[in-house]
């Protein structure tokens, strides 16, 4: 992962952090029926308040396959499983300092 | 200032409470409407309303409704429906509020901005409550309100649901606007497209910008706590010593309370046979009312005490942590976080546990929490363990550390819980197959909880527990009694008068059926009200023995522990852990799924369970020479 670049949030471990730069899948990456689902999907997650420009940061990982995730979005925090977090892409911001001061 | 309210004549005035889940949406419908609350459920479906009543400073009545939280007015689980379509006046047009009270936590406006925007489609006056103003104020974060009331279009106001007076500003607002209230208008919502979701968002995040500013001091409290809550390994082992510290306290705590309930209903009975004259009708009192209503309402004190820890863990904020914790292990079954908590409540009482299901979106893992929430042990089953394990398994040290009878009680709930993960797996492979619903919930901050809402749903959960004991299983005693005392044996006839009663000839008659079980007819006349409520069964046994006149005052136990032979006692047991349940889980699967399917489909698949697993028991413990 190159520091400035992009990652999936399914993919991200904790501590990583960014702002979010797409949510949904690309068309035509899934079959016909998943993109029904997928677009239910993006619903959700852009209600709950995974939208394009909001900050993120992953705070927990579980305790079997690190799976659900728990992230930090704007000023709430938000459980999901890697699988549907895999559908928010992020751009990269420089991990947090050593003694959590850097700003939020 | 003293208006007459012209709506009052007609009806009291009807504000709804809308919000996003964990705004504190709950605390200032206490907050408003104090002890006057009645919770019902609302028709066809088993989502609770709780509606209450409320005096405002001019003197109006209005009637306040708690609606279940959501972030979308799109409705996809049967909570959210029951919210979009009371906003909507789907329901029924005077069920329809005439006034949205939109609640805000003010430390996370964000979501409730773009709710708010998206409710403007309802077509009913609004007023926006940033609750929690207190901790919005600690941490630094000011709004700024006459500019977010006139970006908005609505009146805005601050309030502290937890505060003695913190509701004033909301009540003197509400006269404000209820002296001189618009009627609603015809709705015009229209689902919003993910493309709008986004524009909304971009709108409220510009209020966001122009009218709050934070200062961005945070002590976190919240993140501190996760960090050892939420900790991969130390999470689970707290999660764990939680869970038994709260089944400790279930067992050692209630045994003080319980006791005094049994000697009570003891001392009932015996007193009545003293004073009252032999006869039917001080039969039907102490055999069949005292005793029999008495060997139920002992378990009160479990049920409150089980529901006093499910309370205090959801008002903190730790079952979203819990159901975090357990979305993996439980997801191999093919369920999901959500589904732990009313499988935890199935523990108490499968009924709110089948009630809880409805935060599950997606119907199928829905129905499949329904299915298996009856195979959690609840507390009604513990009647019939503790009788058995008192009566047939020593009170022995296992490896010098471990209770016999307590790994016996364990062993029953281990069985319970593998076997409605096995099923659960069944289901999803085999029944439904397809994607599993998406895993996405918010972790609220955690909250202090406050004593008198925990104690308040506790009593609550206390008195629903009474109404069932004061009639389902009120009659059913009643009903066995009956069955178990008429006709009456013939003159000189041998043999314990029982048998020639309804009840001895329909045990006779499917002994039979139950003998490969283990089962004699004692057991089989227990079983039928067994059906209606599981602890009916040991109090139909205290009845069948009590009217066969084998009871001569010695406990229960004593009396089986001299009938059964130990084969027999386990395979009661094993019975048990899949009893095919209560009529009042039944009727609720019933109301939940709209269909006679499910609980069909429950009942039988729990009945085959149970007889397998008892005639298995059964056979191997005679193989060893119990039988």
């Amino acid at each position: 992962m190159t520091t400035h670049g992009q990652f999936r949030l399914g993919q991200a471990r904790r501590g990583q952090r960014g702002i979010i730069a797409a949510v949904g899948r690309s068309p035509g990456a899934t079959n016909g029926r998943d993109e029904v689902f997928d677009v239910e999907l993006e619903r959700r997650l852009l209600e709950i308040g995974f939208v394009e420009g909001a900050r993120v940061e992953v705070l927990h990982e579980g305790f079997l396959g690190r799976d659900p995730i728990a992230v930090k979005v704007d000023s709430m925090r938000v459980a999901l499983r890697r699988h549907e977090a895999d559908m928010i892409l992020v751009r990269e911001a420089p991990a947090q300092g050593p003694a959590g001061t850097a700003p939020r | 200032m003293n208006v007459i309210d012209q709506t009052a004549l007609v009806r009291n005035a009807r504000i709804a409470l809308v919000g996003n889940p964990n705004c504190g949406k709950t605390a200032l419908f206490n907050a408003l409407t104090g002890s006057q609350q009645k919770v019902a459920n609302y028709p066809g479906v088993t989502v609770e309303r709780k509606e209450g009543a409320l005096r405002t400073p001019a003197g109006r009545h209005l009637t306040v409704i708690d609606l279940p939280g959501t972030y979308s007015l799109r409705g996809r689980s049967p909570d959210e429906i029951v919210t979009r379509d009371v906003i909507l006046g789907r329901t029924n047009a005077v069920e329809r509020p005439d006034l949205l009270v939109c609640v805000a936590d003010a430390t996370n406006l964000r979501l409730m901005l773009r709710l708010v925007m998206e409710m403007s489609g309802a077509g009913l006056p609004m007023l926006l409550v940033l609750n929690m103003a207190d901790i919005a104020r600690y941490r630094g974060i000011r709004i700024d309100i006459p500019g977010l009331s006139h970006e908005l279009g609505i009146p805005v106001v601050e309030a502290v649901a937890v505060e003695h007076g913190g509701t004033d500003r909301l009540l003197a607002e509400l006269d404000r606007m209820l002296t001189d209230l618009r009627p609603a208008r015809r709705e015009h919502w229209l689902e919003q497209n993910a493309a709008e979701v986004r524009d909304a968002h971009h709108a409220a995040d510009s209020m966001v910008v122009r009218f709050v500013s934070a200062a961005g001091e945070d002590r976190d409290w919240t993140g501190r706590i996760d960090a050892v809550l939420l900790h991969p390994v130390a999470g689970i082992a707290i999660l764990l010593a939680v869970l038994f510290l709260m089944f400790q306290a279930v067992f050692s705590w209630a045994t003080v309370p319980m006791d005094l309930i049994a000697a009570g209903f003891d001392w009932l009975a015996g007193t009545l046979r003293a004073i009252l004259p032999d006869g039917l009708l001080t039969s039907l009192l102490v055999d069949g009312i005292i005793t029999g209503v008495g060997s139920v309402l002992v378990f009160l004190p479990q049920i409150m005490i089980l529901f006093f820890f499910i309370i205090l863990l959801e008002d903190f904020g730790y079952m979203a942590r819990a159901a975090f914790l357990m979305d993996k292990i439980i997801g191999g079954a093919g369920l999901h976080g959500r589904s732990f908590i009313p499988l935890l409540s199935s523990f108490a009482c499968a009924i709110p546990g089948v009630m809880a299901t409805r935060v599950i979106e997606n119907r199928r893992q829905r129905l499949a929490t329904i299915m298996i929430a009856p195979l959690m042990t609840c507390s009604a089953r513990l009647p019939v363990y503790t009788l058995i394990i008192a009566a047939f398994i020593p009170a022995r040290k296992v490896a010098g550390v471990f209770d016999l009878r307590g790994l016996v009680m364990f062993a029953l709930y281990a069985a319970g819980i593998v076997s409605a993960f096995v099923v659960a797996w069944v289901f999803r492979h085999w029944v439904w197959r397809g994607k599993s619903e998406p895993f996405i919930m918010e972790l609220p901050g955690y909250k202090r909880p406050m004593l008198r809402a925990v104690l308040t749903g506790v009593l609550q959960r206390g008195v629903i527990f009474l109404r069932r004991a004061g009639t389902i299983i009120l009659s059913m005693m009643i009903l066995i009694w009956f069955l178990s005392t008429f006709p009456a044996p013939p003159a000189g006839a041998a043999g314990p008068a029982i048998d020639h009663s309804f009840a001895g000839l329909i045990g006779h008659a499917i002994q039979p059926l139950l003998a490969p079980v283990g089962f004699n007819w004692e057991i089989a006349v227990a079983l039928i009200p067994g059906l209606a409520a599981r602890e009916v069964a040991v109090g139909a046994l205290a009845t069948v023995y009590a009217v066969g006149g084998d009871a001569g005052g010695e406990a229960l136990g004593t009396i089986l522990a001299g009938h059964w032979p130990l084969g027999t006692a386990l395979s009661l047991l094993a019975w048990y852990v899949f009893a095919p349940q209560c009529v009042s889980t039944l009727a609720v699967v019933r109301r939940e799924t709209n269909s006679w399917r499910w609980p069909v489909m429950m009942f039988v698949y729990m009945l085959a369970l149970a007889y397998v697993a008892s005639f298995v028991t059964y056979q191997l413990a005679s193989l060893a020479g119990y039988g």
